[in-house]
């Protein structure tokens, strides 16, 4: 029993150290990656133009669910001018960057890991290595650039929309003037809580692209499994960890913030 | 590079174990250079780990292994010196799906030379139209055949104009004209470029037309090296079962064919 506890104690160390190592070398990999931008610039399209629309869809209906029921519960205190107060507030600190950033490891994230576990498992990755070029630079690092820069980005679209949603909800369809839900939206959002909202995406980008990318690189290798069930193993790992990374953060930098 | 007798590629004491079962034991080889060498072998005898572990995909467990008299393993400037200098064509090509036929010939120079844009495309072009190519450099590799593949692949490996060419069961799930074809593309392309080539595979008969010297490889072990005349006159049983396996299998098929069981 110790022994076993002992064993999973130092997989978990000795994975957490390979971890660190791979987004450490990602990052220091920059600056000799050629060409780095024609990359960075196909992640972005990736992680950005092609998960707008689901992005949007959620964020609408963020927006329309919480204008709903916020306007149930406060209407029971009488409060219901608070309405764009309560949507913008939540949406902001909270649902807008673990949202989008759920959508996007949904989307970007497991192609991403799915795409380099077929590339390991095709030999790709091992001709990079072989032609002297650093796989890593390579393939990782546009993509976590490219992550920093979309995350909060696709969060500050899901905020726009989200409070549109709530508008028509609570303003359109049950009634809220428009004037005080809006002015409430303006009163409510300081810089503090856009700092919160963006700080937020931006973790959670480098933390989902490098569980994803971690995941899809090493698929294969680390665990029993090869072929088309190493790749379907690491992709599963990478959504489930990196979600569950995203909500741990979450918890963590909103205690920072609160 | 180096006179044709003089040897590129040396092996020393080669391992290799996977899970405790051991695959490669001690392999002692030496490539000379400007000639195909081929090391041959059934299906497991550890032909593709042996390749992986010279190419610096896979860590050998003991030996050495030295490119043009400097060792590899530790020094990583030997190590990127013999990146640049060596290619390797992967038994499933290895080509990046997401771009096409130029991009993927040109992705070795792009990466890692600093010839600007022209000379990278001209160099990449070359290439394509030595292996007769061109006419596909906007073609995505899943457009192409399995022997246009095999011959993108070729061209990103001789891009870079390397001294030793690495081929992991070239042949592999080929018909037969077309592992002619592959050996004759082998062949022809070592002659014009004057690299060395090191082949692994199981096609005995292509192999022995194609190549200078051969090496049977067998239970983890050099069982032999010769000359493709060597091989075909040698009586060692492993070259001999090995070689003779067609006779074998006419004979065991005689025998189920018989009107009359060896049983009876």
């Amino acid at each position: 029993m110790i022994r076993s506890v002992g064993r999973v104690s130092l997989d978990v160390v000795e994975g957490l150290g390979d971890f660190s190592l791979f987004v450490g070398r990602s990052f220091f990999s920059v600056p000799g990656t050629r060409r780095l931008w024609r990359r960075f610039a196909r992640a972005v399209h990736e992680q950005g133009t092609v998960c707008l629309p689901v992005v949007l869809i959620v964020g609408v209906f963020t927006g329309l669910v919480l204008g709903l029921q916020g306007y149930h519960v406060l209407s029971r205190f009488g409060s219901e001018g608070l309405l764009g107060t309560m949507v913008s507030l939540s949406l902001v600190r909270e649902m807008a960057p673990v949202l989008a950033a759920l959508m996007l490891i949904g989307q970007a994230g497991s192609a991403f890991a799915a795409e380099l576990g077929i590339q390991r498992n095709t030999e790709q990755i091992a001709a990079l290595e072989t032609m002297g070029v650093d796989s890593v630079g390579y393939l990782v690092a546009p993509r976590l650039l490219a992550a920093l820069l979309v995350y909060p980005f696709q969060a500050a679209l899901f905020v726009v929309v989200g409070l549109w949603g709530g508008s028509v909800s609570g303003s359109m369809l049950l009634g809220v003037d428009s004037g005080v839900y809006w002015s409430a939206v303006d009163r409510a959002i300081e810089f503090r809580d856009l700092r919160e909202c963006f700080s937020k995406a931006a973790v959670f980008g480098l933390l989902a692209t490098s569980i994803c990318a971690y995941q899809g690189f090493h698929a294969g290798l680390n665990h029993s499994a090869s072929g088309a069930r190493a790749v379907s193993a690491a992709t599963t790992r990478a959504v489930v960890l990196s979600s569950i990374m995203v909500l741990v953060g979450d918890y963590i930098i909103s205690s920072f913030f609160v | 590079m180096g006179a044709a007798s003089s040897c590129i590629l040396g092996i020393r004491g080669l391992s290799k174990s996977f899970h405790g079962r051991e695959v490669l034991s001690g392999i002692d080889l030496e490539v000379p250079s400007g000639m195909i060498f081929t090391v041959l072998g059934p299906s497991g005898a550890g032909k593709s780990v042996f390749l992986k572990c010279v190419a610096g995909i896979v860590p050998p467990d003991a030996g050495a292994i030295s490119f043009d008299g400097r060792p590899l393993g530790r020094d990583a400037r030997a190590m990127r010196d013999f990146r640049r200098r060596c290619g390797v064509l992967f038994q499933g090509n290895a080509l990046f799906d997401s771009l096409t036929a130029l991009e993927n010939v040109s992705l070795p120079l792009e990466q890692t030379t600093r010839l600007d844009k022209e000379e990278i495309q001209s160099r990449s072009l070359e290439a394509l139209r030595q292996l007769e190519m061109e006419d596909f450099r906007d073609h995505h590799p899943g457009a192409l055949s399995g022997g246009m593949q095999k011959r993108l692949a070729l061209a990103r490996a001789i891009v870079t104009q390397p001294e030793l060419v690495l081929f992991d069961e070239p042949t592999a799930g080929l018909d037969p004209l077309r592992r002619n074809a592959v050996f004759a593309m082998i062949a022809k392309y070592q002659r014009l470029a004057g690299f060395t080539a090191l082949v692994v595979t199981h096609d005995v008969p292509e192999a022995l037309v194609a190549s200078d010297r051969v090496a049977l490889l067998e239970k983890g072990r050099i069982q032999f090296e010769g000359t493709p005349a060597d091989f075909t006159s040698s009586t060692h049983p492993v070259v001999a079962q090995f070689r003779d396996s067609e006779a074998a299998l006419r004979a065991t098929i005689a025998a189920i064919r018989s009107p009359e069981p060896a049983a009876a």
